[in-house]
Parts: C-alpha cells; structure tokens; sequence
C-alpha cells in the first residue's frame, strides 16, 4: 500500500516537475509547482512527518504559492515567446540530459550505503511536539538566526518598494 | 454483519458517507434559513410560495441550478474554469473530515487535525483565484485578487487565535482538545481569566473575513464587482462554489466550537446534576417547542390549502420525533453529544447571519486596516498574555 502510493505521488511529483518547466505560460507552471508540493506533502505523511506534511500544505502550497499567483495576475505576465532553439541544442540536448542524471543517480547509488534504504512507517516521531521541541532547545540557534534572516529581507523588501514608488 | 459494523473502516466510510450525502441538503435549508431571518431581520416574510412558508424552495431552487445551462465564456481557459470550483468543493469537503461531531462519531482523528483544516482553508484560496483568473473577464480577475490578499491577511490572525486555544489544549488532535477542555472542567473561551475570550473574538473575526461574509465580502462586492470571482460562473458550476462557501461556514464553525466552545460537551460538563436537565429535558423542549409551532401554523395553514397544512403538520410530527428520541437511553450519550455540537454550530450560524444582517459593508482600506493593524497585534498579543497566564497556571 505505501510503496504504491508513493510510486504514484512520485510520479506526479516528477510529471508536475517537469511541467513547470515545459509550460508556456506562468499560471500553469505555477499550477503544476502546486502539483509538485502537494504531492510532497504526501511523500512526507508516508514516511511519518504528519506536522512537516501539513506545514508543506499550509505554507507552500497555501501561502507562497498564493502569493505567487497573486503576483502573476497582478504583473499580467502574459505568455512566455518560443526561442529558436539551434539544432545542435535540440540534438544533443535531450541524451546529454539523460546521461548527467543517470550520472548522478550511479554517484549516489555509489555513495549511499545499501542499509539506509527509506523504510515507510519505521519512523514515528514527526508530530507538531517532536518538531517543536528541538526547534526551540537543540537547534533555537539557527532558528533564531533564520528569523532575523527573514526579517532583514522583510525590511530590504519595503525599502525597495518605497524607492520606486516615492518622492 | 457484525464483521462489517466492527471493521475499523466502517465507521469512518459511514459518516463520510453520511456527510456527503446529507450536506448538500443541508447546506440548501441553511441557505432557508438565511433568506427567513434577513427577511424577519427586515420586517418582511421572505420565500413564502413554495411550499408551506417557503420549505420546499431550496429543493426548487436545488432544481433550477441542476437544470440551468452552464456557460462557458468563449475566452476562458476551459480547463482551469472547470476544475477552479472543483478545488473549492473538495478542500471544503474534506475539512469535513477532521470535525469531531462527538467523541466516536468523525471520519477521522489524525495528531495534526487543526493544522490539516487550515491547510484545507489556505489550499481552497486557489480554487477562487483560479476560477477569477481562468474566466479572463475583469470584475472575476479583480474579486480574485482582492480576495486572495484578504485571505492572506485574515489567516494570520486565524493562525494566532487557533494557537491561544491550542496552547490551552495542549494538543491539536480535534478530539484530545475536547478531552482537555473536559479536564481543565471549563470551556476554552472562558479559560485563563477571561483572556481567551479576546482570542476568541479574533478568531470570530478573522473566521467571517475568511468566510467571505458581509462585512468582509468584498471579494464579491455587488455595487463594485457583479459577483466577484463567480461572475463568469452558471448552474451547478456556480452551485459548487456556494456549496464550498456554505461548507467552510460551518467547517470554521465547528473549529470555533471544538476549540472554544466545548465541542460535543454540554454547559458545564463536570456538574453531574445538570445531567438530566440539560442532555434530556433542554433537546426535548427545544424540539418540543419547534413541533408545536409548526402545529399552530399548520391550522392557521388550513385554510388556504390542505397539503400545506398537512406538510406543516409532517415537519411538525418529524421535529417531536426527534425531540423523543432523547429520552431512549440506549441511544442517548451519542445523540446527546450530537446534539450539542450541532446546537453550537447552528448558533455560530445564526451569529454568522446576524451579522450579514446588521453591518455594512467595510471598504477595502479599512478592511486591510483591521486585518493588519489590529488584530495581528492584538492577537499576538493575546498569544503572548494567554502564554504567560497558563504558564504561571500551570506551576
């Protein structure tokens, strides 16, 4: 049942992924990105992290993407021109492609010990107190330094906006 | 048979069922019994022809939109118009799932249960702005907009409101804060010296703006926008997204109540005395009086026309019913619970409707000012003094 579900949301994962990309035209591609992070959010339920799989939805494919599209409207982004692509690109693009991922996918396959392997259900502590716990006692360092992180760009962002539109 | 009923799953598929089924009808008679208390809030009758005081126009209205054509603008994105009510109705919908109607009866408990209804609330903000942007028309675009921008502010001070009572709770499984609040023998709104009651009113306020309910609707302002996001939208098309409004309406009711209110507990939940008084003789008497009321204009009905009279006279018999079911003692913990919970909704609703029915409508600065100015620090505020009490509380 799990190894099921997985290779499907898997699949839609990395079908909405690439579909961001092919798309033309910015709402869909953000659209498929929406695919792409709710199907994450599911990925991340089977293998326990209920409180991480929620915050995925509430802030990626609730709030971020949200913003988004509210971006997209707003900016009326209209749809993307197609670029002559030499022939040579088009050629050998697409073997190119498949030989660096395969490339990467030896590399880890090489790098990762075999008994690392994902088990789903071995793990049980990803409810919102086994998050928050080390959140704010091991890691509140980082945390915190995140924070001011966020709040500077909150503070270059009105910054920015002011300059344009004032004076 | 008795394999079937002890199943893990049959419980949940059967209330899943149940809801589903039931909730477009009852989502129909709600929409009633708005229309009846504007009216009355009026001084007017409100829908009086079909049927006897207007109780079969839901059924006829239900009808009409099934029937009516569904237009499709010619340059609208067909795809994104025909799935946008789609994500509405089903993030509604599956909300739905986390409410605990009492302590058995839910589809399910899951240790998340609040963070999943509000990532369903924040998801089911796309289906209007993608129904707005795909009927690439202006007034849909501009209700879309304004829209998601009010949702997004309004679900910061949500968030915030959501924490006081999960602080309290100690638990964001819908069920265990029930538990709790039956344990720390107070409901949560009157919790910590009167204090979570200021987080109670900032989830009231932000539930309605997230509700899109006068006096925040200005995502479908009629005198600005038509219809908002839904201009464009016809017949069952436009029916989904009413369903999907109605559906949050009660899903952030019975949030309200879970957290705030109780849940499925009666007043007073540790006070054995009021056992009787109040899970048997306050549903019989309230269902009582609904039968006898129903009887009274049934005679006056009579007159006019027999089959009225005689569908008020039913309604009337079906309300005592119910009312007798509770003095069963077989059934009665269940159904006493249910009671309470739907008592409490239909409350909040009425509350909702009262609302509608008594403030104008705010402009969109002013919106942006009470989203952001204050109740985003009046609710953090609240998180900080709701803390710091239960803290001291506790040690």
């Amino acid at each position: 049942m799990d190894a099921i579900l997985f290779l499907v949301f898997a699949f839609i994962a990395v079908a909405c992924g690439i579909n961001v990309v092919l798309q033309r035209h910015p709402i869909n591609s953000a659209l498929s990105l929406i695919g792409v992070m709710g199907s994450l959010a599911v990925l991340y339920l089977l293998l326990g992290g209920e409180f991480i799989a929620a915050a995925q939805i509430i802030v990626y494919a609730g709030a971020v993407m949200v913003l988004f599209l509210f971006v997209i409207m707003l900016l009326n982004a209209g749809r993307e021109r197609t670029q002559t692509v030499p022939w040579v690109v088009r050629l050998l693009g697409p073997p190119a492609l498949i030989l660096f991922v395969s490339a990467l996918g030896v590399i880890a396959y090489r790098l990762l010990p075999y008994r690392d392997l994902v088990r789903f259900g071995g793990f049980t502590r990803g409810g919102a107190a086994d998050v928050g716990r080390p959140l704010l006692t091991t890691y509140v360092l980082p945390f915190e330094v995140t924070t001011v992180a966020i709040l500077v760009a909150i503070v270059g962002a009105v910054l920015l906006a002011r300059k344009e539109g004032g004076e | 048979m008795q394999a079937i009923i002890e199943h893990p799953w049959f419980l949940p598929l059967t209330v899943g069922i149940v809801i589903i089924a039931l909730f477009p009808l009852v989502a129909a008679y709600i929409v009633l019994a708005e229309r009846k208390l504007l009216a009355d809030f009026q001084v007017r009758l409100g829908p009086m022809r079909v049927g006897p005081h207007g109780l079969l126009q839901p059924i006829a209205d239900a009808l009409k939109l099934l029937l009516k054509e569904d237009v499709i603008p010619a340059a609208a994105d067909r795809g994104l118009f025909w799935f946008a009510p789609v994500i509405s109705t089903w993030t509604a919908l599956t909300a739905f799932a986390l409410l605990p109607f009492t302590e058995q009866l839910h589809v399910v408990d899951v240790n998340v249960g609040l963070l999943v209804i509000v990532a369903m609330s924040a998801v089911g903000v796309l289906g209007i702005i993608i129904g707005g942007w795909a009927a690439n028309s202006h007034y849909p675009l501009l209700g879309a907009l304004r829209s998601s921008a009010q949702l997004v502010s309004y679900e910061v001070a949500l968030g915030l409101a959501l924490i006081c009572g999960v602080m309290s709770a100690g638990s964001l499984s819908m069920v265990e804060i029930v538990q709790a609040q039956l344990e720390r023998r107070v409901w949560l709104a009157f919790d910590n010296y009167g204090l979570m009651f200021i987080a109670f009113i900032i989830f009231l306020i932000s539930a309605i703006a997230e509700t899109n309910r006068l006096p925040f609707d200005l995502p479908e302002a009629e005198s600005e926008l038509v219809a908002g996001f839904m201009t464009e939208y016809s017949g069952l098309r436009w029916g989904l997204y009413f369903l999907a409004e109605y559906a949050s309406i009660i899903v952030i009711g019975g949030v309200g109540v879970t957290l705030f209110w109780g849940g499925w507990l009666r007043p007073f939940p540790n006070v054995s005395w009021l056992e009787v008084p109040l899970n048997v003789v306050f549903p019989l008497a309230f269902f009582l009086l609904a039968a006898l009321i129903s009887f009274r204009l049934s005679r006056r009905l009579l007159r006019f026309s027999r089959w009225r009279a005689l569908l008020m006279a039913a309604t009337g018999a079906a309300l005592a019913g119910v009312g007798l079911l509770f003095l069963l003692p077989v059934a009665h913990p269940t159904l006493s619970a249910l009671f309470w919970f739907l008592f409490k909704v239909g409350l909040f609703i009425y509350f909702v409707i009262w609302i509608r029915g008594t403030f104008p409508r705010f402009r969109y600065d002013q919106l942006m000012d009470i989203g952001w100015k204050y109740l985003v620090p009046l609710a953090m505020a609240a998180v900080l003094a709701n803390a710091l009490v239960g803290m001291l509380r506790a040690t």
